[in-house]
C-alpha cells in the first residue's frame, strides 16, 4: 500500500471515532452545551484540556522551533507548563465556585458592568481569531503533506473541516471528542520519538535520551550536536543567543496568558467541584507534560538527523549529491516536502552538491521550521504507519484546539453579547444559528490571515497569549484578589493592556497583520529587543497600573460586589451552575 | 456560610501558601532557568548544563509537583476552616 492511501486509512480512521463520539455525547441542554453538565470527571477533564491545550503550535510547530533555536526556544516550554500553575492557584478554583458559562460573565459581573462585559468579549475575539489563525497554519502544512498537495491548497481544505467538525456539537461533544484526541495525539507524538531515540541514544524514553550519549560517536548527543552544528556556522544549540530581557518576558508573557485564555479557563467550569478544579489543573499539566518533556528531545534529535541527510559522511567532508536527492530512497522526504514549497533546495553555485550551512550567500537549503515534526518519522525512515499517525496526531492537535477556540468565540457573541444584550428574547434555535455564524466569521478571517501567516504556528499562537496576558489575566486576578478595583479602573486598564500590546505587534506584524505596513524588525534595539511575541507581560503590567490608579481616584466597588468576591474566595457552597 | 472571621483566616492562609508557591515556581523556571543558569553553569548534566535542564525539563516536573502539592494542602484547608463543599 502506498503512503499516499495509508495517511488518508489512518486519517479517515481518527476521524470517524471523533464523529462517532460527538454523536453519542451529543449535547441535549444548554448547560451541557456550555459547560458539558459539569459532570466531567477530572482527570478525564484534565485530559480534554490537554487535547484542548495542545494545538497545532504544541504538536506540529514546538518542536521545530526548539530544533532551530535550541535553548532559546526553552521559554515555549516553561511558558506553556508554567501557566498552569498559575490557573491552579490564581483562576481556577474561583471562577469554578462563582459558576457562571462564560469568562467574560464573570468580567461583567465583578465589574457591575455591561461595557467591561463586552470590552472582556473583545480582548476574548482578538485573542482567540489571532489564535485560531495559528492553528491554520499548522493545518494547511498537515493536509499539504499528507494530501500531497500545495500549502494554500491545503490551508483551504482544512477550514472547510474544521468548520464542519466545530458546529457538530458543544462542549459535551467536544469534552469526549478530546479525550479521544489526546489519546491519538499523545500516541503520534511518542512512538516516533521512541523510536528516533532508540537510534541515535539507545535509550527508548526520549526524555532521558535527550542527556545520553550518541551511539555513533560515544560523546553526549547535545555536544555533538554543538559541534555539528557550529562546524556549519550556526550557532551553538545549548547556548543563549536571545537576550535575557526578551527571554524573561516571553516566558512570562506565555505564563500569564495560559491562566488568561478563555477557551482554557472554561475548562475549569466543567468539573463538579472547586477542588476538583485545582487537581484537574494538575492532571492537565500531567497530560500536557508527556509531550513538553518529549518535544525538547524531539527538536535536537530532528536538527541532527536533518543534517545528516544533507551531509551523510558528516559535516567534514562535502555535503549529499542533487541526484541523490532526486532519485535515492532515503531522500524520498525532501521529495515529498518538496511539493508543499515548504521545503525547497536550489543547487546555487552548480556543484551538484546542495549545502546547508548558516551563509545565507553559500546556503542552498530552505526548510520550514514547521514541518519538522511532521518530517520526522520520515526523516528517521520509520515506517510507513508511523507517518501516517503521526499526520493524525497533527491534525487532532489542530481540530482540537481549533473547535474549543470557535466554541469561546462563538459562545462570547451568542451568549455574552446577542443573548444578553442584543436580543434577551431569542429563542435557542436563532442562538445557536447567531453562535454558527460567528464560528463561520471567524474561520473565514483566520484562513485569510493565515494565507500570510504573522510567523510559523507557534510564534502567531504567542501573539495570541500576548493579547490574552495584558488584557483578560490582569482583570481576572483584580477581581478576584482585590476586593476594591472598580468597574472604571478594570474597563480602562483592559483597554489599555489591549491595546498597548496590539499596538506593539502591529507596529511589528503588520496593521492586521498586512506584512507590508511593519514599521519595525522583531528585536528592535531602539525597542530594547523586546520581541512583538514578548510584549504580553509588559502590557499586563500597564493594565494592573492603570487599574489601580483609575480605581484610586474613583469609588470603590460598592459593598454588594466586595461580599461576591468574598464568597468566591471560600469553596462552600458552588453547587451547580445558577443559569443566567 | 462560614463565618466571616474563620473565612478570613483561610484566605489568609491561602494567600501565605501561594505566595511561597509562587516563589518556588519562579526560582525553578525564571531563576534556574534564566537568570540563575551562569551560576549553574558549573555543574554538567549530559552534554550541557543544569541549567539548560531545568529550562527544557526540570520546571515542568517541579509544577507539576507544585500543582498537586497547592490542591492537597487546600483540601486539607477547606476541611480545617470549615469552607469545603
Amino acid at each position: 500500500m502506498d503512503q499516499f492511501t495509508l495517511n488518508l486509512l489512518v486519517v479517515g480512521a481518527t476521524f470517524a471515532l471523533y464523529i462517532g463520539i460527538a454523536i453519542w455525547a451529543r449535547a441535549g441542554s444548554t448547560s451541557e452545551f456550555y459547560a458539558a453538565g459539569r459532570g466531567v470527571h477530572p482527570v478525564l477533564n484534565g485530559m480534554a484540556t490537554g487535547a484542548d491545550w495542545m494545538s497545532a503550535a504544541s504538536f506540529i510547530s514546538m518542536a521545530g522551533i526548539i530544533a532551530f533555536s535550541g535553548y532559546d526556544a526553552s521559554t515555549y516550554l516553561m511558558g506553556w507548563t508554567g501557566g498552569y500553575v498559575l490557573l491552579a492557584m490564581l483562576v481556577a478554583p474561583y471562577l469554578r465556585k462563582f459558576g457562571k458559562f462564560t469568562v467574560p460573565e464573570f468580567i461583567g459581573d465583578r465589574f457591575y458592568s455591561q461595557a467591561a462585559r463586552n470590552v472582556a468579549v473583545i480582548c476574548l475575539i482578538v485573542a482567540s481569531i489571532t489564535y485560531v489563525i495559528g492553528q491554520m497554519t499548522g493545518v494547511g502544512v498537515a493536509f499539504s503533506r499528507f494530501l500531497e498537495v500545495d500549502n494554500t491548497t491545503g490551508l483551504f481544505i482544512g477550514a472547510a473541516i474544521v468548520f464542519m467538525y466545530a458546529v457538530l456539537g458543544g462542549m459535551k461533544g467536544i469534552t469526549y471528542t478530546q479525550v479521544a484526541q489526546y489519546v491519538v495525539l499523545i500516541i503520534a507524538y511518542t512512538i516516533p520519538a521512541i523510536f528516533i531515540s532508540l537510534q541515535l541514544t539507545g535509550n527508548p524514553v526520549p526524555a532521558l535520551g535527550l542527556f545520553s550519549n550518541d551511539v555513533n560517536t560515544g560523546a553526549p548527543i547535545l555536544a555533538t550536536l554543538n559541534d555539528t552544528i557550529e562546524a556549519l556556522g550556526f550557532k551553538s544549540y545549548t547556548g543563549q543567543h536571545d537576550s535575557t530581557l526578551n527571554m524573561f518576558l516571553f516566558t512570562m508573557t506565555l505564563m500569564i496568558g495560559t491562566a488568561g485564555l478563555p477557551h482554557v479557563i472554561v475548562r475549569f467550569f466543567t468539573v463538579p467541584t472547586v477542588a476538583d478544579a485545582r487537581s484537574s489543573a494538575g492532571w492537565a499539566l500531567v497530560f500536557i507534560s508527556l509531550l513538553y518533556l518529549t518535544a525538547p528531545a524531539v527538536g535536537a534529535m530532528a536538527r541532527l538527523n536533518l543534517i545528516n541527510t544533507f551531509y551523510p559522511n558528516g559535516v567534514e567532508q562535502p555535503a549529499v549529491e542533487l541526484s541523490q536527492i532526486e532519485t535515492a530512497p532515503q531522500n524520498l522526504w525532501v521529495r515529498n516536502w518538496e511539493k508543499t514549497g515548504l521545503l525547497t533546495f536550489d543547487d546555487k553555485n552548480g556543484d551538484g552538491r546542495i549545502e546547508y550551512n548558516a551563509n545565507n550567500d553559500t546556503n542552498e537549503l530552505n526548510v520550514n521550521r514547521d514541518i519538522i515534526t511532521l518530517a520526522n518519522p520520515e526523516i528517521a525512515n520509520l515506517p510507513g504507519w508511523v507517518i501516517a499517525l503521526v499526520a493524525a496526531g497533527g491534525l487532532a492537535a489542530a481540530l482540537s484546539t481549533a473547535a474549543g477556540l470557535l466554541m469561546a468565540i462563538s459562545s462570547a457573541v451568542s451568549h455574552d453579547l446577542i443573548k444578553s444584550q442584543i436580543n434577551p428574547g431569542i429563542s435557542e434555535k436563532g442562538e445557536l444559528l447567531a453562535a454558527r455564524i460567528s464560528m463561520a466569521v471567524a474561520i473565514a478571517v483566520a484562513t485569510y490571515l493565515g494565507l500570510n501567516p504573522p510567523g510559523f504556528a507557534a510564534q502567531t499562537v504567542a501573539l495570541a497569549f500576548g493579547l490574552a496576558a495584558s488584557s483578560i489575566f490582569p482583570a481576572l486576578m483584580m477581581g478576584i484578589f482585590s476586593k476594591k478595583i472598580n468597574n472604571v479602573g478594570a474597563v480602562s486598564g483592559m483597554l489599555v493592556g489591549l491595546v498597548t500590546t496590539l499596538v506593539y505587534i502591529f507596529l511589528h506584524k503588520g496593521w492586521f497583520f498586512i506584512a507590508s505596513t511593519a514599521s519595525f524588525s522583531d528585536a528592535d534595539p531602539m525597542l530594547l529587543s523586546i520581541k512583538s511575541t514578548s510584549f504580553g507581560a509588559v502590557g499586563a503590567l500597564l493594565n494592573f497600573i492603570t487599574a489601580y490608579v483609575v480605581t484610586g481616584m474613583t469609588k470603590e466597588a460598592p459593598e454588594d460586589i466586595q461580599e461576591l468576591v468574598e464568597s468566591i474566595r471560600i469553596p462552600k457552597g458552588s453547587g451547580a451552575a445558577t443559569d443566567h | 456560610m462560614a463565618d466571616k472571621s474563620s473565612s478570613n483566616a483561610y484566605w489568609k492562609a491561602n494567600i501565605r501558601t501561594i505566595q511561597l508557591f509562587l516563589v518556588i515556581w519562579f526560582v525553578a523556571s525564571f531563576g534556574f532557568g534564566i537568570l540563575l543558569r551562569p551560576m549553574l553553569a558549573g555543574i554538567s548534566i549530559g552534554g550541557t548544563d543544569l541549567g539548560f535542564w531545568f529550562a527544557q525539563q526540570g520546571a515542568a516536573l517541579v509544577f507539576l509537583v507544585l500543582i498537586f502539592a497547592y490542591a492537597w494542602r487546600m483540601n486539607k484547608l477547606d476541611r480545617e476552616h470549615g469552607v469545603e463543599e
